[in-house]
């Protein structure tokens, strides 16, 4: 599904905009993640985004269709969104809790329906949850239980997947898990915007991220383009060292306690971009990184 | 709990629906004076037969056939009330009196019994609008400037409005400087089915087959709301239009509930959770099982209340005490964690 968001404009209290003119065209089967500071934003795009809130201008576009014109359940089966963290109120089990995900195609009264039964399996097969089909919600780690609001969205047979910060509470095997199940969902043609504080996993996860600070997009494109020294340096204000993995083809982000001594322990490798705040390394961090504002 | 345990539930919803019959034949049968098995089928099936005697037949068709049937229906609209609440709080402590509904059903009454106690109408009047002032009050009070209601700021001026109706009650009492209308306001605080009628009967039924249905409507949404007001939008509920939904129907469940038969406690906050314990959180069974269950209990508390210190009654709302609070005491020890 194709979203298209366009000059959106949000505040949570008049005078403090949390989004400034955001524009983003996420394509079909398309993943984007969004990433920046806490307070940037990401997190209040995706909720526009679902129609949790409404901006206060602009608009946003799922296919083509105003989004304020969609019921809430309607928007439930074009999107799924997976947060964060989710209260879980009562004590349901994993399956209750996925089948949940059918309630916006099933009638108030409509028993479970062979395609709703087929659905849940997939999803909880999809997830890797299935084992834990019959445990308490509240009694599966934390790692486990993201997967199994994973199943819920996919339930759902949405045609996107919106993600909240999903790994960031999940230990390394986890985050690595969630994030493998979310880039197969997209080679089979799923759309996905993913609000991920890991630079590193979101230039693995995804095709295309997009830059947040202080409500606006400061530059959108490929992880190769975003993900810079003096990008990071400007809107985190820290320093990190990036490099190419050679084998791998993405980028990976260190962030340093501090800066780098100079001269550097060890020669960087030939491809290597680093940064640190001492005007000596200034220029040759900024020369080499890409400017998209 | 286990898919097994699940399957269990759904015989367990039906077992209780035989239970309910059961229990009103029980209420029919026991009392001050025991009414023989006989008797009291020929009452219900065959009034005229000449073989009856008179007393058990008035027994039987004029006071404990509808101080049954009331005690059914008030404890169904009280336990499916606090269903309701405690799954749209999403805290175990909620009931069906905490917004107020109580508190401003106690000063209604108060004041029908004290200053028009001419008339038996006026107490269930008095009682519905002093129940209903109450909620309107909370309601406007937790409904914000973005027109979105704040359910901590709900729970919170139901507290207060709570507290300040109760004061107004105390004022009242101690006006009435003792004398028999005092202890009526007290006996209808405390609660009871003594004033059962064929009209109140007739009054609570519809009203509270009705809500039960719009109760049982809004199950599966209750079921989403679980995962929290954004997570159940994200599945194509809307919390709002739950929450208004909900609070409406409530309020006047519990309201006319309590009109009819005073604040009887204990019931909507317990019977929920022991249900949740035994048929699982799923809403489509724990609102009928509640709804059942609720009934049969107030049922049986009653059949107490009346033979426990024959000819004298206690209030209903001891034996619901006495009986379920231990009960839900032991759940709590053994399965607490799953509450």
């Amino acid at each position: 599904m194709r979203i298209h968001v366009e000059q959106i404009t949000f505040a949570y209290a008049p005078g403090r905009p949390a989004l400034r003119a955001v524009d983003l065209d996420v394509a079909v089967g398309e993943s984007i993640a969004l990433i920046g500071p806490n307070g940037s934003g990401k997190s209040t795009l995706l909720r526009v985004v679902s129609g949790v809130l409404s901006s206060d201008s602009g608009s946003v576009r799922l296919d083509g269709i105003p989004i304020g014109t969609l019921s809430p359940r309607q928007i439930a089966r074009r999107l799924a969104m997976v947060e964060q963290e989710r209260p879980m109120g009562f004590d349901f089990t994993v399956r209750e809790v996925v089948a949940m995900g059918r309630i916006p195609h099933a009638g108030r009264f409509a028993r479970a329906s062979r395609s709703d039964r087929r659905a849940v399996d997939r999803a909880l097969e999809i997830a890797d949850v299935r084992d834990l089909a019959n445990r308490s919600i509240r009694a599966v780690s934390g790692g486990e239980r993201q997967r199994v609001f994973l199943a819920m969205a996919l339930a759902q047979e949405p045609e996107a997947l919106l993600l909240d910060e999903p790994t960031t509470h999940l230990d390394l095997r986890h985050q690595v898990q969630f994030l493998g199940i979310v880039r197969e969902r997209v080679r089979e043609g799923m759309t996905v915007l993913v609000a991920i504080h890991d630079l590193t996993l979101a230039a693995q996860a995804t095709d295309r991220i997009a830059l947040l600070a202080e409500g606006r997009i400061v530059v959108v494109g490929s992880p190769n383009d975003v993900l810079t020294a003096s990008n990071v340096r400007r809107t985190f204000d820290v320093d990190v060292l990036i490099e190419d993995h050679p084998q791998l083809g993405t980028r990976y982000v260190l962030p340093m306690l501090r800066p780098l001594p100079s001269p550097a322990p060890y020669a960087p490798r030939g491809n290597a971009i680093h940064s640190t705040n001492s005007p000596a390394n200034e220029g040759s961090a900024d020369s080499s990184t890409t400017s998209t504002d | 709990m286990l898919e097994s345990d699940r399957r269990w539930g759904r015989w367990f919803v039906w077992s209780l629906a035989g239970l309910v019959l059961a229990s009103l034949f029980a209420a029919i049968v026991l009392g001050p004076i025991t009414v023989p098995f006989r008797d009291a089928v020929i009452s219900l099936v065959a009034p005229q037969d000449e073989s009856l005697s008179a007393v058990h037949r008035v027994i039987v068709r004029q006071i404990r056939a509808p101080r049954a049937l009331l005690g059914l229906l008030v404890g169904s609209a009280l336990a499916v009330s606090g269903v309701a609440m405690q799954g749209l709080f999403r805290n175990p402590l909620a009931s069906p009196y905490v917004l107020g509904v109580a508190s401003g059903a106690s000063t209604g009454a108060a004041l029908a019994i004290l200053f028009a106690s001419g008339t038996a109408l006026f107490l269930p009047i008095g009682a519905f609008a002093g129940a209903a002032a109450a909620v309107l009050i909370v309601y406007s009070l937790a409904r914000g400037r973005d027109r979105r209601t704040s359910i901590f700021t709900l729970i919170l001026a139901g507290v207060a409005v709570g507290a300040l109706f109760s004061a107004v009650t105390s004022f009242l009492i101690f006006l009435s400087s003792g004398g028999e209308r005092l202890s009526d306001v007290l006996f209808w605080i405390m609660g009871g089915l003594g004033r059962a009628s064929w009209n109140s009967v007739s009054i609570l039924a519809p009203i509270a087959l009705l809500g039960i249905t719009a109760v049982l409507f809004a199950a599966r949404d209750l079921n989403a709301l679980s995962l929290g007001e954004e997570g159940a939008y994200h599945v194509g509920v809307n919390p709002d239009a739950l929450y208004r939904w909900l609070l409406g129907v409530t309020t006047v469940l519990t309201a006319t509930a309590v009109a009819m038969a005073g604040t009887i406690g204990f019931i909507g906050l317990v019977i929920p959770h022991v249900m949740r314990l035994l048929v699982g959180p799923d809403h489509r069974r724990l609102i009928p099982a509640s709804a059942l269950a609720g009934g049969c209990f107030l049922v049986w508390a009653d059949i107490g209340a009346r033979t426990v210190l024959a000819p004298a009654e206690l209030p209903v709302g001891v034996i619901t005490a006495f009986l379920g609070a231990p009960f839900f005491l032991y759940l709590l020890k053994t399965r607490g964690a799953r509450l």
